[in-house]
């Protein structure tokens, strides 16, 4: 139960730790958008100047992961989780790509020169977009991001949307995990000092196993949903009418920096992109 | 069965050194059958990780250590976890958050079920009962109700007749009368020393109550920041009470009273429990003469 990484926060003191929440989430955003604008071209020549484009965003969570103080080992760790998805999609491309020239060819299996560099592309999209957002969560703690939401969807206030009341929400569930995590894991200890057995059997035995650590967890999670509503009542909670903030979130020359590098990021990806088209179009 | 610890240690969260705690420092200590044994410290100390270790819930480190239990050899990656689990029972902090069953026979039968499947349904009925009557509750009542629709001090009763349903020889209790009002904490420790006198042959509990390990523990040790700081009996370990406190340990009542008659010089000489001190100051009083 201790060992989830994706979305587990990393405490240190750093350049990233220290900047703004919601630039951060708007960072992650305009990255996520730059992984995408690398793009995909079928004829071989292009190939080069497409990974290049990849490399840049590599480059720039490294630097990020650098400038973070945060061990790489934590961050590749978050690839560790969707493993099973990369692998997945990449031998569906593999084996499921039949345009392009036909490499390897034995009874209903086909591969061929798109196909491989098809599953290359994805494993690196994918893979770079879980590495950028497992860096946001490393960085900022749960109540940060909450509240670099709220603030963000401040806009949304005009069309009446429970802007606050949303982020209340957001931020008690993020805030109840450990809490969570800590009562399941001492529940399956119980269960297991009497002799549950949770690692052997077929899936049906093993979900039914289950239950005897799901009913608990269960009841306890409304004694406590109870418990939070009777303690916010009691301190005359009133959402968002005239409440403030004990943290003001404020942009620092930090930002301003991240902001110009994740826009040299965006600029660079297109200038390859534009670039290799070109080169492909010489070539051709 | 005895159990014997050798130059334990835990550290939590090993992979990353910025969250890593170490939790146990190199404890060693003997528990024989037939004590009933305390374990007292503050919170953080190292008591439940240590206690953990005892069933295997935590898994003994390599080069940590070395636990055996009469038997069983848990620093051995081969011991049979199941068969020990079934002979050292372990009642958590708050056990009556684990119940889960439709009815209380259910979930008292949930032990029988894992350690015990060939019982049939005869058999598993009369270790119930037996279980639940041991524990003071009224077999016929109860069964068929829900666990959840119990008193809290029913509940835990509930959850306590769960572990001891299987018979275990070790029953360790971590906190087991935290929250409960002294009246209940009275009758818990009354039924600790009954299952004491039966099956149970050792009892290793947990506490915060220095006044009820002084009235029931035959010896104790005391944990600090990981360490065993302090062993002996409860009379040992609370003969220097500015030691304790140094610890962030109370005191139980008897021990404050003692150190307070010795100030102004009068010496009592009682095992700390209530009645051994009351009956030492009786002596006292009339001089001998009864």
């Amino acid at each position: 139960m201790k060992d989830v990484s994706f979305g587990q926060y990393y405490p240190a003191k750093s350049f990233v730790h220290n900047m703004d929440a919601r630039v951060k989430i708007l960072a992650v955003i305009a990255y996520i958008v730059a992984v995408f604008l690398v793009q995909s071209v079928t004829t071989a020549q292009g190939v080069a100047f497409q990974f290049l484009g990849f490399g840049a965003c590599l480059l720039f969570v490294l630097i990020a992961t650098l400038c973070a103080r945060v061990p790489f080992g934590k961050v590749l760790k978050s690839i560790k989780g969707i493993m099973f998805f990369i692998v997945l999609s990449a031998i569906l491309q593999i084996f499921f790509n039949a345009s392009g020239n036909v490499l390897v060819k034995w009874s209903f299996i086909t591969i061929t020169d798109v196909g491989l560099l098809n599953a290359g592309f994805l494993v690196a999209r994918i893979s770079l977009i879980v590495l950028g957002a497992s860096l946001l969560t490393l960085t900022t703690s749960p109540v940060e991001i909450a509240d670099g939401i709220e603030s963000l969807m401040y806009p949304l206030k005009f069309i009446k949307f429970p802007v606050h009341e949303f982020a209340l929400i957001m931020s008690i569930a993020l805030r109840f995990i450990p809490t969570l995590l800590d009562e399941t894991d001492r529940i399956i200890k119980a269960q297991k000092a009497r002799g549950a057995d949770f690692d052997s059997g077929n899936i049906l035995k093993r979900v039914k196993a289950l239950m005897p650590v799901l009913i608990p967890l269960l009841i306890s999670s409304f004694r406590r949903a109870d418990e939070l509503a009777d303690a916010m009542d009691s301190r005359c909670y009133s959402g968002s009418k005239v409440r403030t903030k004990y943290k003001k979130m404020r942009l620092t020359w930090r930002d301003l920096v991240a902001t110009v590098a994740i826009a040299g990021l965006i600029c660079g990806v297109v200038a390859l992109n534009v670039t290799g088209f070109l080169a492909v179009v010489v070539l051709l | 069965m005895r159990v014997e610890v050798k130059n334990l240690s835990f550290v939590y969260g090993q992979g990353a050194k910025a969250l890593s705690v170490r939790a146990l420092d190199n404890v060693s200590l003997t528990i024989e059958e037939g004590e009933f044994f305390g374990i007292i410290g503050q919170t953080g100390s190292g008591k439940t990780t240590f206690v953990q270790h005892l069933n295997g819930l935590i898994k003994v480190g390599k080069d940590s250590g070395s636990i055996k239990i009469g038997e069983y050899d848990l620093s051995d990656k081969k011991c049979d976890f199941k068969s020990l689990r079934s002979k050292l029972g372990m009642v958590f902090q708050y056990p009556e958050q684990q119940l889960f069953g439709d009815t209380v026979f259910d979930d008292v039968a949930f032990g029988i079920k894992n350690f015990m499947p060939e019982k049939n349904a005869e058999e598993t009925e009369i270790l119930v009962k037996e279980a639940l009557e041991m524990v003071g509750l009224d077999y016929q009542k109860v069964k068929d109700k829900s666990p959840f629709e119990l008193s809290g001090g029913q509940k835990r009763r509930v959850a306590i007749a769960g572990v001891i349903v299987t018979k275990p020889e070790v029953l360790v209790l971590d906190e087991p009368v935290a929250g409960l009002d002294p009246v209940g904490k009275r009758e818990f420790f009354a039924l600790l020393h009954k299952l004491h006198k039966s099956f149970v042959k050792t009892v290793i509990i947990v506490s915060h109550d220095m006044d009820a390990v002084a009235e029931n523990c035959t010896r104790a040790v005391v944990f600090s920041q990981g360490k065993v700081v302090c062993e002996g009996t409860p009379k040992e370990i609370f003969s220097d009470l500015e030691t304790t406190n140094s610890l962030g340990l109370g005191f139980p009542v008897t021990a404050y009273l003692t150190a307070r008659l010795k100030e102004v010089g009068v010496d009592i000489d009682s095992d700390l429990t209530v009645d051994g001190f009351v009956n030492e100051i009786m002596n006292k009083l009339c001089g001998g003469n009864e």
